[in-house]
């Protein structure tokens, strides 16, 4: 087993199937994800984008397998291979081998994820001595050079000073530095920017992709800011309700979104050239994870459902490679010819933008 | 400081450090402090130093015999007055030049962050020195007591109950012994039992929280009904049956203070912990790879230590008053403590008030001193104040 993990296993790096973790809630059984795929390749970019309460956050604790027990689970029948090694029977020592070793993971709150009693290079040295033999004095000074990567000015003067004397980017950067200090194969960051100003938020996107371009690891990017997807990713994945809706590449993804949920999610970032002077929506809430709708679970507010969606769950359905949609349209296309007819003709629809 | 040329920059206000001012303060630490404008600091110094000078050459004659026939308290008494001298002379010029050496630091360490708060607190400060003097003054005993503690001053009928005079600044008790050198070598037996039987229950305390915080479920309940039952035990029956079944003995005592008083730091400790559990910083430390007792002990103890820290010194100070009640009651250790002294006194109380009075005062004097400095470190280490 140990010379495999050295070997690069042919295959993804990552591979996801199946994935169904519930929550036991007062309210009942929550499938917070169900059933979902998908894989990242090495060195590969994969967005995952969603609404809060999608399931795109449990998808990647579930990678981790940091769930929280015993009110959280991974259902049997789930998989996760990360290098040819099932993920979910590795013994608990194991797993901590591999996480922030082998998978890191960066977190929304660059605020509260340092702990505020050790200096920023205490946190990073541990890391270091706790994955791999070095001493102090190695682990320090590949703190500060750690430091130096992620763009921190004077290093050496800031790895001693304390979290709440940084500023929100630095401690995200210092965030970044602690994941990256075993050199990964994969970084998994569940939205690192949200909680950031906007000018931060870019310099931080860029030092993300560029030190996953330097360092050649895969990166999964958890977001609900399909901008930031557009900036970044190679991939992404649509999540919509626990389940993967719509995957492609970013570029193709963007030009000609094939599931409604896609559509209605780019339709609703605001736009600067628009001569809309109202923000479009998507109707509707995202649905308890406790009472899932019948059939396609975004029929109560999708404007082109019929019938059978309210019947009968699509799965994910091939259009074109590389690409898929959960959605009975790509089954039935001449629907969507038919619903463009429509919008065509509705004045209320006429500021809504191409319908493709 | 008669010297003219060296005087403005000595009292530079950029702080400048001349080796002169150094040199000055190696015969006076503190010296250089004044000079420098740091008065406070300066005259603290300067007090410190000549106490210990003059305890030095006053006290010379014990010193020099401790070699030949000293017992432990005296070598404690030596090494203690030695690292007086040392650290204060240490203080007065090392201290000086490092802390003018450069510019101000801005280095705030969580610890120096609330020191700084502590300090701003006049009466815990107060606490503070009243303690620290205390524990000087109660280690040197054996260098300072005017007379032996076990030992009569005298013939028994002339000695026996004798008001507080210039010969016997406290008096003296029914079998004839200083009551001054009574009640400074009992401090040491009552502070040590303070001390030690509150760091038991520390120990225990903050372990038992912690697991119990952390790990949840069926071992959180199971941990925190075993602390409901220790916790509901009447303790004072319960330290009564232990000494009568074990007998007197300071072992005992400490054992049996320190292992009753742990429930509320756990109950402290745990409360803190199911809300540290859930800060972002544990879910990263778990997601880096942490075991469980690394993210316990690195992670979740040291930011609990606050509340800990407070309910320690607060503890000091309940602990000395149960001792006291239990000496009282004539379950004491068989060493003379401040319970065990009042209790001598209670015979002779309304005739002899002196005998249970002084030792009465001591017990309330270093309660109030734990409790004001308690209060500080609660207000200096209070989180929503970073």
């Amino acid at each position: 087993m140990t010379v495999r993990a050295k070997v690069p296993a042919a295959g993804p790096l990552l591979e996801v199937s199946n994935l169904t973790t519930v929550f036991h809630t007062e309210a009942g059984e929550a499938r917070a994800v169900d059933g979902v795929s998908f894989s990242v390749d090495a060195g590969e970019t994969l967005g995952i984008v969603g609404e809060s309460g999608c399931g795109k956050s449990v998808t990647s604790l579930s990678i981790m397998r940091l769930v929280p027990e015993p009110t959280g689970r991974i259902v049997e029948g789930s998989s996760i291979v990360f290098r040819g090694r099932q993920l979910l029977s590795l013994d608990s020592a194991e797993m901590r081998g591999v996480r922030g070793n082998d998978i890191a993971m960066i977190f929304q709150e660059p605020m509260t994820s340092l702990n505020p009693v050790h200096t920023v290079g205490a946190q990073i040295a541990e890391t270091i001595r706790h994955h791999r033999r070095t001493t102090r004095r190695e682990a320090r000074d590949r703190a500060v050079e750690m430091m130096r990567l992620v763009g921190i000015p004077s290093p050496a003067d800031r790895a001693r000073d304390y979290p709440h004397q940084l500023s929100g980017g630095q401690r995200q950067r210092v965030m970044i530095a602690i994941a990256l200090a075993c050199d990964p194969d994969l970084l998994i960051a569940d939205e690192p920017t949200t909680a950031l100003d906007v000018t931060i938020q870019a310099q931080i996107l860029e030092l993300l992709a560029d030190l996953r371009q330097k360092l050649g690891m895969a990166l999964i990017l958890i977001t609900h800011d399909l901008g930031v997807v557009a900036e970044v990713c190679d991939r992404v994945a649509v999540m919509y309700a626990g389940r993967i809706v719509e995957e492609g590449p970013v570029s193709r993804l963007f030009e000609d979104p094939r599931h409604p949920y896609t559509q209605g999610l780019l339709r609703a970032i605001p736009r600067v050239d628009s001569t809309s002077t109202r923000l479009e929506v998507i109707a509707g809430q995202v649905p308890s994870a406790t009472e899932w709708p019948a059939g396609c679970r975004f029929h109560p507010r999708c404007p082109m459902a019929w019938d059978r969606c309210a019947r009968e769950e699509p799965g994910l359905i091939q259009v074109g490679q590389g690409r898929r949609s959960r959605c009975w349209l790509e089954a039935e296309p001449e629907r969507r010819d038919h619903a463009r007819r429509i919008v065509a003709h509705d004045p209320g629809g006429s500021d809504r933008g191409p319908v493709r | 400081m008669s010297d003219s040329p060296g005087r403005d920059p000595l009292r530079s206000e950029s702080g400048a450090v001349s080796p002169a001012m150094i040199a000055v303060s190696a015969v006076i630490p503190g010296a250089g402090h004044v000079v420098a404008g740091r008065r406070q600091q300066g005259a603290l110094l300067i007090t410190a130093w000549l106490l210990a000078v003059t305890l030095a050459i006053g006290a010379w004659s014990r010193i020099a015999a401790v070699p030949a026939t000293g017992s432990a308290d005296d070598w404690i008494a030596v090494g203690t007055l030695l690292a007086m001298l040392l650290s204060v002379w240490f203080a007065g010029t090392f201290g000086l030049a490092r802390s003018h050496g450069g510019q101000p630091t801005n280095r705030d360490s969580l610890v120096s962050d609330a020191w700084r708060r502590f300090r701003r607190s006049r009466t815990a400060m107060a606490g503070l020195a009243a303690i620290v003097i205390l524990y000087a003054v109660v280690l040197l005993t054996p260098l300072i007591a005017p007379y032996d503690y076990g030992v009569q001053v005298g013939d028994l009928t002339q000695v026996r109950l004798l008001p507080p005079s210039r010969e016997f600044l406290l008096g003296t008790d029914r079998v004839g012994r200083d009551i001054l050198s009574r009640i400074l070598h009992a401090g040491r037996i009552s502070l040590t039992i303070g001390f030690v039987a509150t760091a038991i229950s520390i120990f225990v305390g903050t372990a038992i929280g912690a697991i119990a915080g952390y790990a949840g479920g069926r071992i959180d309940a199971m941990l925190m009904r075993f602390t409901d039952i220790v916790l509901s035990f009447p303790r004072l029956v319960l330290l009564i049956l232990i000494v009568s079944l074990f007998g007197r003995s300071i072992t005992v005592l400490i054992l049996v203070l320190g292992l009753t008083q742990w429930p509320s730091t756990t109950r402290i400790v745990r409360g803190d912990v199911l809300s540290i559990r859930q800060r972002e910083y544990i879910m990263a430390a778990q997601a880096l790879g942490y075991g469980r007792v690394r993210i316990i002990m690195r992670h979740v103890i040291p930011n609990v230590l606050g509340p800990v820290i407070v309910a320690a010194t607060l503890g000091i100070g309940n602990t000395i008053v149960l001792e006291a009640g239990l000496s009282f009651l004539g379950l004491g250790p068989p060493s003379p403590t401040w319970g065990v002294m009042i209790e001598g006194g209670r015979d002779v109380l309304l005739s002899h008030w002196w005998v249970a009075t002084f030792p009465g005062f001591a017990i309330v004097a270093v309660v109030l001193a734990f409790n004001l400095v308690g209060d500080g470190l609660r207000d200096a280490l209070d989180p929503r104040l970073r």
